[in-house]
């Protein structure tokens, strides 16, 4: 996993709640067996003209096909973001097209999590905050936003400015780009004394009639 | 006196592994179901790092997602190459990690959700993860259970734990009896409806009351299985009579008789007491985990953060009318206006949706025509709803124009079903009777609506494209399926049952 702190940059408006990852990658995309490879699927239906079979031309209307909004690597929603299935698809996707932090008044909780262990950052702002935002970068493409991680800040070119709650040990972990398993095999010897005890507790064994 | 527990609390103290200071609990996790779609790139997570599978014993393997359902044939050679890699890659990675394995003609194969508890796997008091939202099915025996994403499957293999920020605890009752013509997926609907997609986000669900302790297994594991669709990772329902009644004799569960000692006419026990007395070794096993699983249920005076109380006589047959299983409307209602909208985001939502799925606001559900009928998911692809629909079908065929398909939910169902004659029943009324699969719940498999069509579903989720690009999915009960894809609209099954009772 990659470190972040600071970002700069331009940012992308999707006004809508409850985006659901069924949205964010499609099924059919996760039939493949890659960890690699989902940025050209985010946002599929949304964002080819696939009204005639095998047309894949991008639709102009879709704000990530607008020229002025290429390179953005922030993203801003409203509530309730990444809903639905579990597929960390939904944070590769997001990832590998090239974000690397998402602005929502809420998320939902499996992708809230996917997406923190893929250095993807995801800063809660209230629904009026977000709503500046929203307008701002509408109004202004250009308006450049600057998520602080370790200051737990975000403010824009057009004089918005706000703080942002994160839970410490996920800030500590986004920005040292720490990895999991490692973390978690610091307590091995309270694991392997637990699972000891608990190997005798047979009614919670899977597979007790084996 | 130590403070009283809620179900919840018991369950998860049970499993604290650490609790390091700042950081989120480190929670033993018991069981590990694993499917073909969100597992590959775990499986090679662990090869690129050179680690090691910690605990195949605690690891149940099947697929399911994008296995065909058409026939045996398709499903041992898949067309789709894509899917077919995927399939084979969980069949290598099985066998070489050690992981019982349920291949697409297993008799026990289904979706992951059915055949955990079919197989005795899921028990109360567990904790159980799957690389699949609704694994909060699984809660409605009083196990933990709850949906992960793909670098955390990676880390339960490698640890048999999971970091887990703990969640709030959230109780809702329904009280009463249940109206006639009302199912458990009525109930949950009603729920999503009156809190919203994002009404239990970081809480874990107690689902109690008189109406919940009535329902059946399969009703339980219906509403757990969508509490996700209501933000909530987890569902639980508190193990009690009807909750060991299911688990007694199943494979996996503590007391079962091994089969081919079962057969054999002198039997001996391991510990070499003779069996079929009331006291042999097989017994007392059960006898000791039912008197574990009778600590369970949350103690009286347990608090929780947030409450909500349902009366069972409120709820209506439920038929969503939009994009969200939130956009709830009753069997005798109307497709709500843009005043009947909670908020702006509601608003915007509602007009979104009217577009997407072609309704004008106020039009009364009863009028909406459907193209395609899907019975099936692992919300209500069990026995018992089979059996719901086969009632209603029984006698009649389906409207000229609907496509209708039966999926159930596991190798088990579907060969329970047939034994009971209801393949015979679901045929002669035009429908189409299919191998055991995920299906058109999510499509990923070749079971797709085409843009446009309209879809009566027993699945979980209505999302713009869930069943198909441009798809129109309305999620109902399996009786409610099976009596719109005799009339070709939405029909009030309170009231067809009433003439049907009144005909018979």
């Amino acid at each position: 996993m990659e470190p972040i702190n600071v970002l700069t940059s331009k940012a992308m408006p999707l006004p809508l709640p409850n985006i659901d990852t069924d949205q964010i990658i499609p099924k059919q995309f996760l039939k493949r067996i890659e960890r690699t490879g989902y940025g050209d699927f985010l946002f599929y239906d949304w964002r080819y003209n696939l009204d005639v079979p095998d047309d894949v031309s991008p639709n102009k209307d879709f704000v990530l096909n607008k020229p002025e909004y290429q390179g953005a690597q922030i993203l801003i929603a409203e509530k309730n973001f990444g809903c639905g299935s579990s597929r960390e698809h939904a944070a590769w996707a997001i990832f590998q097209y090239g974000f690397r932090a998402v602005i929502a008044p809420t998320f939902a909780d499996i992708f809230f999590s996917n997406a923190g262990k893929n250095g993807i950052v995801l800063v809660r702002l209230s629904d009026a905050e977000v709503e500046t935002l929203l307008g701002h970068c509408t109004a202004n493409p250009d308006n450049k936003i600057t998520i602080n991680l370790e200051a737990q800040t975000v403010i824009d070119e057009m004089g918005f400015s706000g703080k942002f709650e994160i839970d410490p040990f996920r800030k500590y972990c986004l920005l040292n780009g720490l990895d999991d398993i490692g973390l978690t095999l610091r307590h091995s010897d309270k694991l392997d004394a637990f699972e000891a005890k608990h190997n005798s507790e047979f009614w919670s064994a899977p597979k007790v009639g084996a | 006196m130590s403070k009283p527990k809620t179900l919840f609390e018991k369950v998860w103290q049970q499993h604290l592994v650490a609790e390091p200071e700042g950081e989120p609990s480190i929670l033993y996790i018991d069981l590990q179901l694993v499917h073909e779609v969100t597992s590959p790139q775990a499986f090679d997570g662990l090869r690129m790092a050179g680690r090691k599978l910690r605990r195949p014993d605690r690891h149940i393997a099947t697929v399911d997602h994008n296995v065909p359902t058409t026939s045996a044939q398709d499903r041992l050679v898949i067309a789709d190459q894509v899917s077919a890699a995927q399939v084979n890659a969980l069949r290598k990675n099985c066998a070489e990690f050690g992981i019982e394995f349920f291949d697409v003609q297993d008799s026990s194969q289904g979706i992951v959700h059915m055949i955990g508890p079919e197989l005795g796997a899921t028990k109360p008091g567990m904790t159980i993860v799957c690389g699949d939202s609704h694994t909060s099915t699984h809660g409605a025996f009083g196990a933990l259970a709850f949906g992960i994403g793909t670098s955390e499957v990676e880390h339960v293999m490698a640890t048999q734990t999971l970091p887990q920020p703990k969640p709030k605890t959230f109780l809702i009752t329904v009280n009463g009896e249940l109206p006639f013509g009302v199912t458990a997926k009525d109930i949950i609907l009603d729920i999503i409806g009156r809190i919203g997609t994002d009404g239990a986000t970081g809480y874990a669900i107690e689902y109690a009351g008189s109406a919940i302790r009535a329902l059946s297994m399969e009703g339980r594991m219906t509403i757990c299985n969508m509490s996700i669709e209501a933000g909530a990772r987890a569902g639980m329902i508190a193990p009690d009579e009807t909750t060991f009644a299911y688990l007694k004799g199943r494979r996996f569960s503590p007391g079962t008789r091994p089969t081919n000692l079962d057969a054999r006419p002198d039997r001996t026990a391991p510990d070499g007491q003779q069996l079929g007395s009331a006291t042999d070794a097989f017994d007392a096993q059960w006898e000791e985990a039912m008197a574990h699983w009778k600590t369970l249920p949350t103690d009286e005076g347990a608090t929780f953060d947030r409450e909500l109380h349902i009366d069972a006589a409120t709820i209506a047959p439920a038929v969503t009318w939009g994009t969200s299983p939130g956009m709830h409307a009753t069997i005798d209602g109307k497709v709500p206006t843009l005043e009947d909208a909670k908020s702006e985001a509601d608003r915007k939502s509602f007009a979104r949706a009217y577009e997407y799925m072609d309704l004008k606001p106020g039009t009364p559900i009863e009028e909406i025509r459907i193209d395609t009928v899907f019975l099936g998911s692992c919300t209500n692809g069990r026995i018992e709803d089979l059996r719901a629909a086969a009632q209603v079908v029984k006698g009649h065929h389906i409207a000229t124009k609907v496509r209708a398909m039966v999926v159930p939910g596991s190798q088990h169902v579907k060969k329970q079903a047939e034994e009971e004659g209801l393949d015979a029943i679901f045929k002669d009324a035009g429908f189409e009777w299919r191998e055991p699969g995920c299906s058109m719940c999510l499509g990923m498999n070749p079971d797709i609506l085409q843009p446009g069509e309209r879809c009566a579903s027993t699945s979980n989720r209505n999302f713009e494209g869930r069943q198909g690009r441009g798809g129109r999915t309305h999620l109902v009960s399996p009786e409610m399926a099976a009596v719109a894809a005799i009339t070709g609209h939405f029909t009030d099954i309170r009231k067809w049952k009433q003439k049907e009772g009144a005909a018979r």
